[in-house]
């Protein structure tokens, strides 16, 4: 029978406030462990939490950008379960009343089609620690790492409103760019600020009733996702197809065997105890606030797209490529402030720069800045270099960070502008090459390829092609 | 000069100024009362000897040098075993935490140092807060000084029993269900449950957060409001506590109640309630009357529900609360575990007396999916409904007078196998922890027998002034407040 999935994606977010959501303590990725504890996220006996106001400011610019609901008061609850990495063994959550429901979020999908994913809820709660397990040793071990415990998590649940793989691939995509540009995190996977849950439950083609769903947990990458989303479509069809049922579960996703397995036994039958955390206040969400909020909201990609388009009269598959990253587009607009000439920049960014970046990393990382990139341009333009040189010079700014004019002068790729040199080697190559230089006069254009070849190569790619295919024609044409 | 340990703050205070008495000479009075006869009433766990000599020594010696000091340097307090202060266990009086040294000072604490007050000890307690008799803790029972085969109530039985031997000036305690008052009045003390949200609870070991409030026992009204002046305020480090401007305590001791309107609640009256209780509060009624004040029977009709909600509410946060005690961090971690669930089961069942596990059952249950509507969430209902009932009563009287406790001190063993009949001891003291409320127990007089019987009242949100000004004037017109147990 054919099927039809019915997707839901939960989002968590590690937000970028400096500080934990309820106690001082620094916020950051790594560490020595344990090393970024105090008493109150250690969970010590008389401690109380203080709710971080940037944690939530940022929660509800993340909640105004996907066009949610947001109540006039919004309370946290315990969530209560027992594990080593949760000091308190209650996790400070949202269940009841969090703070922003009802939102929704394009996605742009193939052939310019576009569809709406509904947003059930949004909601703040405090991260978990981390648990290393070591079956080394006489004894298996667990080792307890708390310095991500207590740092903010924002969760962003989806409505199952997605339905094959494309669809999921460009929520997740396009959640992360929002985010990004949003500047609440920095959405690295590998590090887990990004981290999705997956709930999938087919359907037969057709028919309206969902089907059971299994949620899918420890999915870490885009990539993981979607191979976990086939895995199970293939694994509950199977069931399906053999007339059985499919089991109401959490299932944990292992990547190294790419498969996906039942998480705990009791897991459906877990009751988390919810209740309206007693220490700490219920949270009045002014309204006054919150429109100072969206007035603040930054220009978000799609307008972004479009003023490219018009201020900088590029190509919209340019400014589309270019505003899928905020930090991309930042890094395109400064380098038209220092030298204008946006489709040269575009052509570089897209070609040679965005090429260098993986999954995680960002262009920022790159040791190349608007500044380099601006100069390079003008020595192009300035017949300082030609634009194959400049390809040399590039590769290498990406590997020193030196300036280009530096890397030119220090390696000697100044583009020879000699004509009398340059004529030598023209007079050269068709002394040595009589056979294309034949072709050539005859008509043949393919055969000036060659020649500038070779030309190029005698003066070690520093000469102007125009002006040795200028010479070329001179000579052979007359 | 009587001996330094029988004077209260004020007096001490007085002594002090005159230089007739050293915060030396007076600490080391305090602590030979403590060798003298804690070894008859066990009020408290650890005596802080050195560092209360040491502080004594550097207040006297800046005294001399004519450093400008606070009002009540020097005075020793004893401070109840769940609130932390560093390098000191804090064991809650419970087995799981025998041997924790937090490594900060609850707020109090560190007011309580600005303020030059020098704690001498950390005092008996029932295992975390749960308990009306100070016998459920993991090291033996307080007696109280009054009759030693009695309990000085609970749960802060160690420090009202402490200030009522004089084996401290001072105290402090927490409040849940009445865990201040009830105390205060089996021990013929003056014992004060501000408003919640008044004093800060950062640093309180919690057993029910919307409960919980600490608060001044003291041998006399002076004296509860000269430390709620030192121990109230906004804390930012306490979400709960109340941002608003905290006023002079001690400039509303007028000693005048001419014209204050004092409610009785009916309900209070219930039957069965102990004769001696009852006549005592009638007198009491009589002494306001006779000052000036007016008495009027009111109404509170929701009181029946409150001991049934109160037990919801306070076992559900206690369940949660007290989860965190499972062996991984710090705390009791039982010797051998074959996995973490292993570990958490016999962590828990060998760290926690029978009364704390009774209570986190409960408080599972009631939280539990299925039943978390019919008792949590109705349980918040009835709450709003006491609460409604005093905003009522509050608009036809400025204060309530009743009774603090059913009984006169009982045995102790009495009622350890009988929780409901050991939670009734709560019925007069928990409402108002509900509704968030003042209330002070002071001592109305004594049983035949020669047991404390201690009267209550009840004031309007963030309405301490009166409540003191009410008690003081009591102390003013009796000396119950001055009779000392004989030891």
């Amino acid at each position: 029978m054919k099927y039809e999935p019915v997707i839901g994606l939960e989002t968590h977010v590690e937000l970028a406030s400096k500080s934990k959501v309820f106690c001082r303590c620094k916020a950051e990725f790594g560490g020595q462990p344990n090393s970024y504890v105090c008493p109150v996220c250690l969970g010590l006996p008389g401690t109380l939490p203080v709710l971080n106001k940037i944690s939530m400011e940022m929660s509800l610019i993340v909640a105004l950008a996907l066009h949610c609901d947001i109540p006039e008061v919004t309370i946290f609850d315990r969530k209560n379960y027992y594990y080593p990495d949760l000091p308190k063994n209650y996790q400070i959550s949202q269940e009841y009343c969090p703070l922003a429901r009802n939102g929704r979020l394009t996605i742009q999908l193939k052939d310019e089609r576009e569809k709406e994913i509904g947003i059930h809820n949004i909601h703040l709660e405090e991260d978990a620690g981390k648990n290393f397990h070591s079956t080394g040793g006489k004894q298996p071990t667990t080792l307890v790492d708390l310095n991500r415990a207590g740092t903010s998590l924002l969760e962003i649940v989806s409505q199952p409103d997605l339905r094959n793989a494309e669809e999921t691939e460009a929520f997740m995509q396009t959640v992360r760019c929002l985010l990004r540009y949003l500047e609440v995190s920095d959405c690295k996977m590998q590090e887990g600020s990004l981290r999705f849950e997956l709930n999938i439950s087919l359907r037969p083609c057709g028919v309206q009733e969902y089907g059971t769903k299994v949620e899918v947990k420890n999915v870490g990458s885009v990539k993981a996702v979607l191979r976990a989303l086939d895995y199970e479509m293939a694994r509950q069809a199977e069931i399906l197809d053999e007339g059985g049922r499919v089991v109401q579960e959490t299932r944990l996703w292992d990547d190294t065997r790419g498969e996906t397995r039942p998480m705990r036994v009791k897991e459906g039958a877990k009751d988390y105890r919810y209740f309206p955390e007693p220490d700490l206040l219920p949270v009045r969400l002014e309204r006054e606030y919150l429109d100072a909020l969206k007035n603040r909201l930054p220009e978000l990609r799609d307008a972004k797209c479009r003023r490219f388009i018009e201020t900088y009269q590029i190509p919209p598959y340019d400014a589309g490529v270019l505003a899928a990253d905020k930090t991309v587009a930042d890094f395109f607009e400064e380098c038209c402030r220092l030298h204008a000439a946006p489709k040269t920049f575009s052509n570089w960014i897209m070609v040679h720069i965005l090429r260098e970046l993986r999954e995680d990393s960002e262009i920022g990382d790159l040791p190349i800045t608007p500044q380099h990139l601006a100069e390079l341009v003008r020595l192009v333009e300035s017949d300082a270099i030609n634009s194959n040189i400049a390809k040399k010079v590039i590769t290498e700014m990406m590997k020193t960070g030196n300036m280009p004019a530096d890397i030119v002068k220090e390696k000697g790729l100044e583009a020879v502008s000699d004509s009398g040199e340059i004529e030598q080697f023209v007079e050269e190559t068709i002394a040595e090459n009589p056979g294309p230089a034949e072709e050539f006069k005859d008509g043949k254009d393919k055969a000036m390829n060659f020649l500038l070849g070779q030309v190029m190569r005698k003066s070690r790619g520093k000469a102007d092609p125009q002006l040795v295919q200028e010479l070329l024609r001179q000579k052979l044409r007359g | 000069m009587t001996e330094p340990y029988e004077l209260t703050a004020w007096q001490s205070v007085e002594y002090m100024q005159k230089q007739e008495l050293s915060a030396r000479e007076l600490v080391d009075s305090v602590l030979s009362r403590i060798d003298q006869v804690e070894g008859k009433i066990h009020a408290y766990h650890t005596v802080m000897r050195e560092r209360a000599e040491t502080t004594a020594s550097q207040i006297d010696a800046r005294r001399a040098s004519g450093d400008d000091l606070p009002p009540w340097a020097g005075v020793p307090i004893a401070i109840k075993d769940n609130i932390c202060l560093r390098d000191f266990t804090t064991t809650c009086s419970s087995k799981m935490l025998e041997n924790f040294i937090p490594p900060y000072d609850a707020s109090v604490v560190t007011k309580i140092n600005a303020a030059g007050l020098i704690p001498i000890g950390k005092t008996n307690m029932d295992e975390f807060a749960m308990g009306s008799s100070t016998e459920n803790s993991a090291f033996g029972r307080t007696c109280n000084p009054w009759d030693l085969t009695r309990v000085p109530g609970g749960s802060s039985g160690g420090s009202t029993a402490a200030v009522s031997a004089d084996e401290t000036i001072l105290a402090i305690g927490s409040d849940t269900g009445g865990s201040i008052r009830q105390p205060a009045a089996f021990c013929s003390v003056t014992g004060f449950k501000p408003t919640y949200g008044r004093i800060s609870r950062y640093g309180l070991v919690a057993f029910a957060s919307s409960l919980d409030q600490i608060g001044p026992i003291t041998k006399d009204a002076k004296d509860a409001a000269g430390l709620l002046n030192i121990l109230a305020g906004h804390d930012p480090c306490d979400s709960t506590s109340i941002n608003q401007p905290v006023p002079d305590y001690l400039a509303a001791l007028t000693g005048d109640v001419k014209g204050i309107r004092l409610g009785i609640p009916k309900e209070y009256f219930i039957e069965g309630i102990n004769a001696e209780v009852k006549e005592t509060v009638e007198q009491a009624a009589k002494v306001y009357e006779q000052l000036g004040a007016s008495c009027v029977e009111i109404s509170l009709p929701h009181t029946e529900y409150a001991i049934a909600t109160y037990y919801m509410i306070c076992t559900a946060e206690a369940s949660s609360n007290l989860a965190r005690y499972d062996g991984v961090v710090y705390g009791y971690r039982c010797e051998q575990q074959n996995n973490i669930v292993d570990m958490y089961c016999k962590t828990r069942s060998e760290g926690f007396g029978p009364e704390v596990k009774r209570r986190i059952m409960l408080g599972t249950y009631v939280l539990s999916a299925g039943f978390y509507d019919a008792y949590y969430r109705r349980a918040q209902k009835i709450r709003t409904l006491i609460q409604q009932d005093f905003d009522a009563a509050f608009q036809s009287v400025d204060a309530v007078l009743c009774p603090a406790t059913p009984s006169p001190p009982f045995k102790a063993g009495e009622k350890v196998d009988d929780p409901l009949e050991m939670y009734l001891s709560d019925v007069f003291t928990a409402p108002l922890n509900l509704a968030g409320l003042p209330g002070i127990a002071i001592p109305g007089g004594f049983s035949a027998d020669g047991l404390p019987i201690g009267i209550q009242l009840i004031g309007p949100a963030l309405c301490e002034s009166i409540l003191l000004n009410l008690s003081y004037s009591f102390q003013l017109e009796t000396d119950y407040h001055k009779k000392k147990p004989v030891l």
